[in-house]
């Protein structure tokens, strides 16, 4: 069969299996666009801006464990995705970006839309390729899934010259099954000898916690972790991307670590005598102050990736290799060893962590006039039944969602971890809704973080994906006013914003129901009448207390044991706010 | 504490700057770079000299080995090896100046390469250390250009850096 490059490029997709493409044209691309427009199996997601591709794309691969797929054209449509990359490099998310670029006797003359999408987004890609023969084209789009979706995911970007393209050139196309590369094997031996060390100083802890991320969802290592932290009966603690991949409402899970994890959390990583991390990363915002991290642990570290081992921590037993396998190995040996865990020392750990829950670090002012972020996300919680796909932008608000709605399943807590890109939430909602079109996405976000990316409500009027955003309308940049309250003497430089949309009209506007909430007695009702639209998207715009702030806290340069609390309930201190 | 990475890396468009690219974006330094094509014209060679801290070693050999392209490297330093750089020297060469650099070129195993009526090109392979050696025995004056190659280096006996 002989086909001109850009048919090759969609028929390649097609048969690598991609059922979703988020994208948007320009003249670089014509020749893709006129492909893809020939053709039925591909779905085509027209966006309005291609940052926002990129986060839908990704919303549905953090949802799926599919890859995304993205198509931008040249020069700014290719500028335009590099947020959306980078956010997914940093939570190591797999997408396939593919780029127009100039033709190639044009390369390198300032040609009109011309970038160098290489070189620009080699900082942030797990590979990219700049494709020079379009006999190679194929074969490099297999290439770029199986180095996105293997070993530590991420990224890919193909940038695709508009000659390679053209559609009167045409050559044998044939799709290879498999592609091997010389330089990247990402099937690592799992070493035994380290994994039968680890199981020994597992079992020989008196203060043992668990702490796991982002590399068990990633990993579908979800059902092997629970097994694992059953058996030992552990307590367990779950990074800001390892939500959901152990039940929150398990009693053994004592809530997220780290700047704004939970008090009991942060105190029994500080005491513990023994650590397992299980695919997360050490990330400063989990670690705080690293001289003062974990001070009398030893430690147990899982991860694909070597790099991330002992790269800000020194670990004491590390073990590169897929979360899942290792967990199964670990349980094999944990039931064969005579050796079991102290049931004695554990059950005195238990209690000394029962007296960190007893502080109760997540309370609030129920009592308030004012709406209470963090009863929208517990009334949330409670209207989706805990089974919502729940995306975020950044800020305050993704923290109280994190806090407060309790993820028991992998995948469900969709969210810029890493870079913390604000505007992602609205896009990824709709890469995720168009994934599970019968479950609930609600899309937690604040009225600054939502106008990064607004226009996409378009987008989820055009392909019909009734997403609920919930938007915590505070009137302000809440975590830079936090920072701005805690370390700079309340002076609230620029994080409020003068003019502020009516966002009932905007949603309007744009062909959705938009909704206004002022008082507490509403935000029940109006959550129960938005999810009961099944077919429509809403704009629930919530005005909730301007002064609220995200506790605990770790501050900067402090450790895990050096939490900020909450000082007394409903206290807002004197903070002259503007 | 110095080290001497050496890299077989795909001979690729773009590979270069993906090694140099990963230096400066996590800030380690380089202290010299070389690079050639190999027996294999579809693989590069690359001699990298850094420095710094052992856990900075181990961090930067991990990140070199997580870029696609790089195929295989090894650390020099971690065992016996033969480091070699080439330098060439331009030097003010007049009266008997002439005589006395000659001499020194000899001393230092150097070769004179060219000659006009008042300058000489010398040619000197060998350590780093020994090319500091000579241009700091040279008047500093008389010298009117250095170029250096940076090192380069190989492992000794049946050990090697291959497929």
């Amino acid at each position: 069969m002989e086909l001109s490059g850009a048919k090759i490029l969609v028929q390649s997709l097609i048969d690598e299996g991609v059922e979703y493409i988020f994208g948007y044209p320009g003249g670089a691309v014509l020749h893709l666009y006129d492909a893809l427009y020939q053709q039925e199996d591909i779905k085509h997601i027209l966006v309005r801006h291609e940052q926002g591709a990129t986060h839908a794309a990704d919303g549905y691969a953090r949802s799926t464990g599919k890859p995304g797929v993205v198509l931008v054209t040249s020069g700014p449509g290719a500028t335009n995705a590099v947020t959306g990359i980078a956010t997914a490099y940093m939570d190591s998310i797999p997408m396939v970006i593919i780029s127009g670029q100039v033709s190639l006797p044009v390369i390198g003359s300032d040609a009109f839309q011309e970038v160098d999408m290489i070189g620009i987004t080699r900082p942030c890609v797990k590979h990219n390729f700049l494709v020079k023969d379009v006999t190679k084209l194929a074969e490099t789009i297999k290439k770029a899934f199986y180095v996105a979706t293997t070993g530590r995911p991420g990224p890919v970007v193909i940038d695709v010259p508009k000659d390679i393209t053209a559609p009167h050139i045409k050559v044998p196309y044939k799709y290879p099954k498999k592609v091997t590369i010389r330089s990247y094997n990402p099937v690592v031996t799992i070493n035994k000898g380290q994994i039968k060390k680890a199981v020994e100083l597992l079992l020989s802890a008196q203060k043992p916690i668990i702490y796991s991320g982002g590399g068990v969802v990633l990993g579908e290592a979800s059902k092997e972790l629970t097994a694992f932290t059953r058996t030992l009966g552990y307590p367990i603690t779950n990074t800001l991307m390892g939500l959901g991949a152990y039940p929150s409402t398990d009693k053994q899970n004592i809530g997220m670590l780290g700047m704004h994890g939970t008090y009991e959390a942060n105190m029994a990583m500080h005491e513990s005598d023994v650590i397992i991390a299980i695919g997360a990363r050490f990330d400063d915002r989990v670690t705080g102050k690293l001289d003062l991290f974990c001070p009398y642990a030893k430690i147990i570290h899982i991860d694909i990736d070597p790099a991330s081992i002992s790269k800000t921590v020194r670990v004491d037993i590390p073990i590169v290799g897929e979360v899942k396998p290792v967990l199964e190995l670990m349980m094999e040996l944990i039931k064969e060893s005579s050796a079991k865990p102290n049931k004695k020392a554990l059950a005195l750990w238990w209690q000394q962590i029962a007296t960190w829950q007893a502080v109760d670090c997540l309370q609030f002012d129920r009592e308030s006039p004012l709406i209470k972020p963090q009863y929208v996300i517990e009334q949330l919680y409670d209207v989706t039944k805990g089974d919502a796909y729940v995306t975020s932008d950044v800020g305050q608000h993704q923290m109280w969602a994190a806090q407060y709605y309790r993820f028991d399943k992998p995948r469900r807590w969709i969210n810029s971890g890493g870079l913390g890109t604000m505007g992602f939430g609205l896009p990824a909602a709709i890469g995720v809704k168009l994934a599970h079109p019968d479950a609930d996405v609600a899309c937690v976000t604040g009225e600054a973080s939502i106008q990064m990316c607004i226009q996409e409500l378009s987008t989820a009027l055009q392909y019909k994906t009734p997403i609920k955003i919930i938007n915590l309308n505070n009137r302000y940049m809440g975590m830079v006013r936090q920072w701005q309250e805690f370390s700079y003497e309340c002076r609230y430089s620029h994080s409020y914003m003068d003019t502020i949309p009516d966002f009932v009209k905007l949603a309007e506007a744009y062909g959705h129901v938009g909704i206004r909430i002022d008082k507490p007695e509403e935000v029940r009702p109006a959550l129960e009448s938005a999810f009961n639209m099944k077919d429509r998207t809403v704009f629930l715009d919530i005005m909730t207390d301007r002064t609220e702030n995200v506790y605990p806290m770790i501050e900067a340069g402090k450790g895990h044991h050096d939490m900020k609390l909450r000082v007394a309930l409903g206290s807002t201190t004197d903070r002259e706010l503007a | 504490m110095r080290h001497i990475i050496s890299i077989l890396i795909e001979n690729e468009s773009g590979a270069l700057s993906r090694v140099a690219g990963l230096f400066s974006a996590r800030g380690y330094n380089i202290e010299s770079l070389t690079v050639a094509i190999t027996e294999d014209p579809s693989l590069s060679r690359m001699t990298l000299v850094t420095r710094g801290s052992e856990e900075i070693i181990e961090q930067i050999t991990k990140q070199l080995n997580k870029l696609i392209d790089v195929v295989k490297l090894i650390d020099l330093a971690e065992s016996f090896h033969i480091e070699r750089e080439l330098m060439m020297v331009k030097i003010k060469a007049t009266g008997n100046m002439r005589d006395e650099i000659r001499s020194m070129a000899d001393i230092f195993r150097g070769k004179i390469i060219d000659v006009t009526p008042s300058t000489y090109i010398i040619e000197m392979t060998g350590a780093s250390e020994k090319l500091d050696a000579f241009v700091a025995a040279i008047d500093s004056d008389s010298i009117i250009e250095v170029v250096r190659s940076g090192p380069t280096g190989i492992s000794r006996g049946e050990k090697g850096l291959h497929l």
